[in-house]
């Protein structure tokens, strides 16, 4: 068996401030995972606002220099990928969907600009006919076509036609790595069940491995393969998806599930923020202890 | 309770020539509302059906090629009565400083990106808030920590900030005035669970203590349940329905509602939910009729031709169907255990 990416104990310190503070984040602590080159499969990261999430696909991406640990895909390392050349093979194997559409775009440049330099640079089409074959070939698949975005600036564009566009671009090289940054936050019930199902369909056929991060629990058990789940920078479970939404097992996790809305109190006027007592013992325990292997096949944080 | 903003008849439209052929986006199609003082009003609906162009149109933060066609749009705060599209610039100004407040949909990215975040703050927030310095920033500190942010977020970049932290930051610079009118566009959607519940409840928190108008939009059904007290569902530029929250989740009087509540994929699901047939309308050239027509299951020939005016089926409960009375809910919506006070 061959990998795909591995990222071994990687970590990401921040140091901010000026002269006087020398404050630091740790962004990510020291996460481990591997994804296997035959056994695509859609692996998600779920957690806090602020964990790391971000800032981990950042470094599988090579955006981001990890101040520990190592990350190689395919067997090469960012420091590996130092020609042009090189780094050109890597994005069209790894393609990312960065997390606010709105910044991902140009506000000066068409969109459809993006997706065909994409398609010209990575896939290499040459002829206005192919490059446009490609670009709308991709744009059907997230539920657009050419005709409805060609020329039209990012303000001109819905929240999610625009988050579909960006989804859109990432597929035309055929990537065997997609890193998905909340792809889906804002569109509807029913078109994130087509985009997800989309990323499925992209696994199961073309063998596609994804990198799925998101804040949608409900999207996150219907799709995934496995799951892990962040605090404050540290992995706090990880393992099957189900078996872990199921029933989690780490605080911070079961904190997470029972915070979903739910639709049954519609219009009762009965929201509460988030359950106090399973919010402390979440926060309390935050990066204490080390990964433990349980029987079912996950990994809990325990102290 | 009185009515703080009547929109009647309002359309408008995208407007442009593209090599020399007019095309119309028809985003605010004949929509006729009213938002109340003290009360969170929701607005539904799926992507690209118009609810940022409608909301802009409420902000009076429209440009071209989005133009008022018809209609008309009155605030009252007080004694003041004023139609921002009839008004002189000075008191549209006047009124957004004031007394409303827009977060735009994505606007974490609209955070200066060489200011610190405490620079920010002082450009928009201080002199509205008129209190004197120390106060200022103790007011904004607290106002942050309601927010689930640490104080220290004021002395970074957004750069050095996640999506989420992003996020509550401009809801932050949004609120902490306390304004009368509220305008939020998708303000939640980089939030994990657990943050967007809370500040989800802190939104409502200050609503229903300064008894202001809020007017929430979002795709997202779960958050329309547990925080509007009334929703209003927007479909192809059209408002389709509108009625109390519960009453819509419930008891929907329009296909469409009824899909949008059924459509809620829930923790445990694995079986594939139904989509809607066939493909969001182009506003551009929107289909004859009923819009909602060509993905209706109950549509029948009259839809195809015959636009249903929105009209009264219940109390507070309004419908643009057909055949509401036959529209039967698509979801089982449970009754939570009431809390037991001790
Ligand atoms: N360039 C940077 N400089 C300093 N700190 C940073 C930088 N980028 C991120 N951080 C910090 O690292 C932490 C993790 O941020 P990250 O963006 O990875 O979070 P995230 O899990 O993606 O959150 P969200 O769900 O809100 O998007 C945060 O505390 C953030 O403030
Ligand atoms: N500046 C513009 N010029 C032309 N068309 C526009 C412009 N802005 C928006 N549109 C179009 O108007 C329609 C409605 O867009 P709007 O942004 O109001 O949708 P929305 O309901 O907010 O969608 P989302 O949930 O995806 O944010 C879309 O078809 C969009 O492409
Ligand atoms: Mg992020
Ligand atoms: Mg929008």
């Amino acid at each position: 068996m061959s990998t795909l990416l591995e990222v071994s104990n990687v970590s990401m310190r921040f140091v901010m401030g000026g002269l006087f503070s020398r404050n630091h984040i740790d962004a990510v602590v020291d996460a481990n995972f591997t994804l296997s080159a035959e056994n695509p499969e859609i692996f998600t990261i779920i957690g806090e606002s602020g964990s790391g999430k971000t800032t981990l696909a950042r470094m599988i991406l090579g955006l981001e220099k990890p101040t520990a640990g190592d990350i190689l895909f395919e067997g090469k390392s960012a420091a590996e990928r130092n020609t042009r050349a090189a780094r050109l093979a890597f994005m069209r194997r790894v393609q990312p969907v960065f997390q606010n559409p709105f910044e991902t775009f140009n506000p000066l440049k068409q969109v459809d600009r993006y997706l065909e330099a994409t398609a010209r640079s990575l896939l290499g089409a040459r002829s206005k006919a192919d490059v446009d074959a490609a670009m709308d070939d991709a744009l059907q698949k997230v539920g657009l076509s050419l005709k409805e975005i060609a020329g039209r600036y990012a303000h001109e564009l819905s929240g999610g036609q625009l988050q579909r566009v960006a989804i859109a671009r990432a597929l035309i090289p055929n990537p065997a790595l997609l890193i998905a940054d909340e792809p889906v936050s804002m569109v509807d019930a029913s078109l994130r069940m087509s985009i997800v199902n989309l990323l499925k369909e992209l696994r199961d056929t073309l063998k596609v491995s994804v990198i799925y991060i998101t804040h949608d629990l409900a999207t996150a058990y219907y799709i995934s393969d496995r799951i892990i789940i962040m605090q404050k920078g540290h992995v706090v479970e990880m393992g099957p998806a189900r078996t872990v939404l199921d029933t989690p097992e780490h605080p911070y996790s079961q904190l997470l599930k029972s915070s979903v809305l739910s639709i049954d109190a519609a219009g009762m006027g009965d929201l509460r923020p988030a359950d106090r007592a399973m919010a402390e013992a979440a926060w309390s325990r935050a990066g204490q202890g080390a990964l433990v292997a349980r029987d079912d096949g996950r990994m809990v944080r325990t102290a | 309770m009185g009515d703080v903003l009547t929109v009647r008849n309002l359309k408008a439209y995208y407007q442009m020539a593209y090599f020399g052929v007019d095309r119309e986006v028809r985003a605010v199609d004949d929509v006729t509302l009213t938002i109340r003082e003290n009360e969170i009003y929701g607005i539904a609906g799926e992507s690209s059906s118009g609810k940022t162009s409608l909301i802009k149109t409420f902000a009076a933060a429209i440009r071209p090629p989005l133009k008022i066609v018809d209609g008309s749009m009155t605030y009252r705060f007080g004694d003041l009565e004023i139609d921002p599209y009839k008004a002189s610039k000075e008191d549209v100004d006047a009124i957004r400083w004031k007394h409303l407040s827009y977060i735009m949909q994505g606007s974490m990215s609209l955070l200066n990106p060489v200011r610190r975040v405490k620079k920010t703050f002082e450009d928009f927030a201080f002199k509205p808030m008129g209190l004197p310095r120390a106060e200022f920033w103790s007011k904004v500190r607290a106002h942050l920590e309601r927010l689930g942010l640490s104080p220290n977020v004021l002395e970074a970049y957004p750069h050095q900030l996640s999506g989420g932290m992003r996020q509550r930051v401009v809801i932050a610079l949004a609120t902490v005035c306390q304004p009368e009118f509220v305008i939020a566009d998708e303000p939640t959607t980089a939030l994990d669970v657990v943050v967007q519940k809370d500040v989800l409840a802190m939104i409502r928190d200050v609503q229903r203590q300064m008894r202001s108008s809020v007017v929430f939009v979002t795709h997202d059904m779960s958050v329309h349940a547990n925080i509007t007290d009334r929703i209003g569902i927007v479909y192809a530029g059209r408002l389709v329905e509108e009625g109390p929250t519960r009453t819509l989740f419930t008891a929907p009087k329009h296909p469409y509602t009824a899909h949008l509540v059924a459509s809620l994929p829930r923790i445990g699901d694995t079986t594939p939910k139904a989509a809607l047939e066939g493909r969001p309308p182009n506003l551009a050239d929107p289909p004859s009729g009923c819009r909602f027509h060509p993905r209706c299951p109950l549509a029948i020939e009259k839809c195809k031709t015959d636009v249903p005016p929105l009209e009264t089926v219940g109390s507070d409960h309004r419908s643009a169907c057909w055949r509401s009375d036959e529209v039967r809910p698509l979801a089982k919506i449970g009754t939570p255990e009431p809390e037991v006070v001790a």
